[in-house]
């Protein structure tokens, strides 16, 4: 496939001709890992920064409501079924991996749909999943529920961690200690959502917003639509990734969000509470509700000496400008969520970063 | 629990199923082997097998320990000659999965060329073994002049892989239950013993050969590195993967640079010979879809670089954490 | 923020059920958010959910700036 390889270099290079200061901000974890896979940050000029954002539905999880979830693990005759990400995320004394070693019946899926089997399986049991992401994973836990509740399980339910993007890409652009001249937008949450919360952004603050996909060629070419915005003094939302993404979005799939789902306050590690940012379920749904079932308490904000998880992911830093990067935390032994998660800044710079990335 | 205790039942056991599926040549089973061997140095090599599920697309345990143990053998330029095989098996293991595994045990060793020649099995009580484990020690002849380790890797050397990376590692996790995802892909389980030709031709140019088992292709690497003290650049788009493991490990969120292979070899070699012997690797069967793959360099000293299409260089690391599937 | 793979659909079955296929590999996924899927067609997939019908003639458009990038040679 030269040819595209020929267009990315190009690509590449336009980009690598912009004399300007410019920092944007790579919003989804997925894309702050495929940026660091890829090699693009070494190939940027100095002068076009890369701003790691809170993209990340793990990373962005409140050291308390972590404890929280692991509190949900000890209890007895309760099986939880998660994705895989969150097991090695550190809580204030404990993981859910530890937990796991300890006795604690907490089972990997890949899909909701899943844990719906083992609540089917385990009659005796009381099933629990753990419903963390943002719009493009919400559905997926709002379908779950509306199929528990036709087939009337009872040993069902969902703790719900679920976050939507736009509240705080809004509070990101109205902090003045933030400085972004633009967003590469996360390329999934936009398939549900489509361009217009972008719109509404781009025109109320005056940045450029691109939707953005996951290749190699799509971020550059999203780096690409950023820059020549930029240049021609443009904010407008635009869709690089137009071959999944729609101007509309999904309306099944946000359908789907409404009718299980309500808006609360969420807290998210780094950018405090924000209103209407998070997925509660509905009354219809309460017997469904794991907070309200097992009456999980609302658990203490513990931040651990040190962590500049929120600092790195509202780009105030960057992983190595954490003291404890690469020294007291690392993949292996990690002390923050953006070292463990897959999506993490942390993890990306210290796996892929040759020589800065390491402490 | 009368089998494995040294009377009838255990005699009984390893007559019916082992001796009538080896070979008498093969096989003695006497409680020690009396081996002729020539003067010379002996290399010698055990490995013990707990896969689940024990029947897999590609392989089963038994061809697995045969392969697994010829491999190390082969990885230090031995060449194998004899091997002892030792069974702990479950209370209530099927006879006829026992015949099976005998039988590929069997076949493996007649392909490689050789003999099993003792052995040993225990019965254990019901929730004590995954159905059947089975260990494996192997020794052979290290012919005179060939010395394969790390510290014999320079810079400048080549890094060849003698085929596509990820397949076994995938073919099982797919067995996995709980996992509504079917996969064409097979095991690559295979012996290398054919690697013994290139061990004579070409001698000392062959620096260090291993088999990149738990934890894949970067995880030898990043070993070789450290044990040899040097830095290790490779070229993302020269590793051979198959485009079915590709599509697999992205639709589950793995990397098969980090998956296991139990039929391929990391070759480090002179760079003057490289080509030839790739050329020659790609004559065999087993090694056919071999590759080179990068260089040894001087720095970073004990890491491993990738370089991506980009044509940037990112670390390739050491696994960090268990290795679960992932949506976000 | 999301793992999401192009995969075929091989076949539709009850229950809002859906056979794909990524290079042989193959797994079910439900198609509830996207109920207009046909056979052949390509959905992207999370979560065990296609999330949308990719619009081919659109992915076969790569490459939408290679004459403007000219200019930067």
């Amino acid at each position: 496939m030269s040819e595209i390889s020929d267009y990315r270099q190009q690509l590449l290079q336009a980009i690598q001709t912009e004399k300007a200061t410019v920092s944007l901000m790579e919003v989804c974890g997925t894309h702050t890992m495929a940026i660091a896979k890829s090699g693009i940050r070494e190939l940027l000029p100095p002068n076009i920064k890369l701003l790691s954002g809170p993209g990340c539905p793990v990373c962005v999880t409140s050291q308390g409501d972590i404890d929280a979830v692991i509190e949900m693990a000890r209890q007895k005759d309760i099986v939880l079924v998660t994705f895989g990400d969150m097991m090695r995320v550190p809580g204030t004394y404990s993981s859910l991996q530890e937990e796991r070693s300890q006795g604690a019946d907490v089972r990997i899926a890949y899909s909701p749909l899943d844990a719906l089997r083992v609540a089917r399986e385990n009659t005796d049991k009381e099933v629990v999943f753990l419903g963390i992401g943002f719009e493009t994973t919400a559905p997926a836990i709002a379908i779950t529920l509306e199929q528990a509740r036709s087939e009337g399980l009872s040993n069902f339910s969902v703790f719900s961690l679920h976050k939507v993007v736009p509240p705080a890409l809004e509070l990101i652009f109205s902090d003045p200690n933030i400085n972004v001249d633009g967003l590469i937008c996360p390329g999934h949450v936009s398939v549900v959502i489509g361009v217009e919360p972008y719109e509404i952004l781009a025109h109320k603050y005056k940045k450029p917003c691109v939707i953005t996909g996951f290749e190699t060629m799509d971020i550059l070419e999203g780096i690409f639509m950023l820059l020549k915005q930029i240049k021609q003094g443009d904010a407008q939302a635009e869709i690089q990734y137009r071959r999944v993404v729609k101007r509309e979005g999904n309306l099944v799939a946000r359908q789907s969000i409404e009718k299980v789902f309500k808006p609360v306050e969420a807290r998210w590690r780094g950018l405090g509470v924000i209103p209407d940012s998070g997925l509660a379920l509905r009354e219809e749904y309460e017997s469904m509700d794991a907070r309200l079932k097992f009456n999980i308490p609302d658990m203490e904000e513990m931040p651990i000496k040190g962590c500049a998880c929120g600092e790195v992911l509202t780009g105030k830093i960057n992983p190595p400008d954490c003291l404890l990067f690469g020294r007291a935390c690392t993949p292996l032994n990690p002390v923050g969520p953006c070292m463990v998660s897959h999506e993490g800044s942390c993890a990306a710079y210290y796996r892929y970063t040759p020589a800065k990335g390491r402490g | 629990m009368a089998h494995g205790s040294g009377g009838l039942m255990s005699q009984q056991l390893i007559d019916e199923i082992f001796k009538s599926a080896w070979n008498n040549e093969l096989m003695e089973m006497l409680d020690s082997a009396i081996l002729n061997i020539t003067a010379g140095r002996l290399a010698m090599s055990t490995d013990s097998f707990v896969i689940t599920p024990l029947f897999f697309p590609g392989g089963d345990i038994g061809k697995l320990s045969i392969c697994g143990t010829v491999n190390d053998l082969v990885a230090c330029g031995a060449k194998p000659l004899y091997m002892s095989t030792a069974f702990i098996i479950e209370e209530g293991f099927p006879l006829s999965d026992l015949r099976k595994i005998a039988d590929s045990m069997a076949a493996t060793a007649q392909e490689v060329g050789v003999k099993l020649v003792t052995g040993d099995t225990k019965v254990v009580e019901k929730g004590s073994a995954d159905g059947i484990f089975i260990n494996t020690t192997g020794i052979g002849i290290i012919p005179e002049g060939i010395d394969y380790r790390p510290q014999r890797v320079n810079p400048g050397d080549k890094i060849i892989v003698t085929g596509y990376v990820g397949d076994h590692g995938l073919a099982i996790l797919a067995q996995r239950e709980g996992l509504s995802f079917t996969t064409p892909a097979l095991s690559d389980c295979t012996p290398l013993y054919q690697l013994g030709e290139m061990t004579d031709k070409y001698g000392q140019a062959i620096k260090c050969m291993r088999d990149p088992t738990r934890g894949g292709l970067a995880t030898v690497l990043n070993e070789i590195a450290k044990q040899a003290g040097v830095g290790i650049r490779v070229k993302e788009s020269s590793i051979p993967v198959s485009e079915v493991i590709r599509a697999a490990c992205d639709m589950l969120g793995m990397d098969p640079l980090y998956m296991a292979n139990e039929g391929k070899m990391v070759m480090f070699a002179a760079a003057e010979k490289a080509d030839e012997i790739l050329a020659d690797l790609r004559k065999l069967s087993p090694t056919i879809n071999a590759a080179i793959i990068g260089e040894v360099c001087t720095e970073p000293t004990g890491m491993v670089l990738i370089e991506t299409e980009l044509g940037a260089d990112r670390i390739l690391g050491m696994l960090e954490g268990e290795h679960v599937p992932r949506i976000c | 923020m999301c793992l999401g793979v192009p995969a075929k659909v091989i076949e539709l079955m009850a229950n809002d059920v859906a056979r794909v296929d990524v290079n042989g590999n193959q797994t079910e996924i439900s198609v509830r958010l996207t109920p207009e899927v046909k056979i052949n067609e390509y959905v992207l997939v999370h979560a065990g959910f296609a999330m949308e019908i990719i619009d081919e003639s659109i992915a076969l458009e790569t490459m939408q700036y290679l004459e403007e990038l000219l200019q930067y040679e």
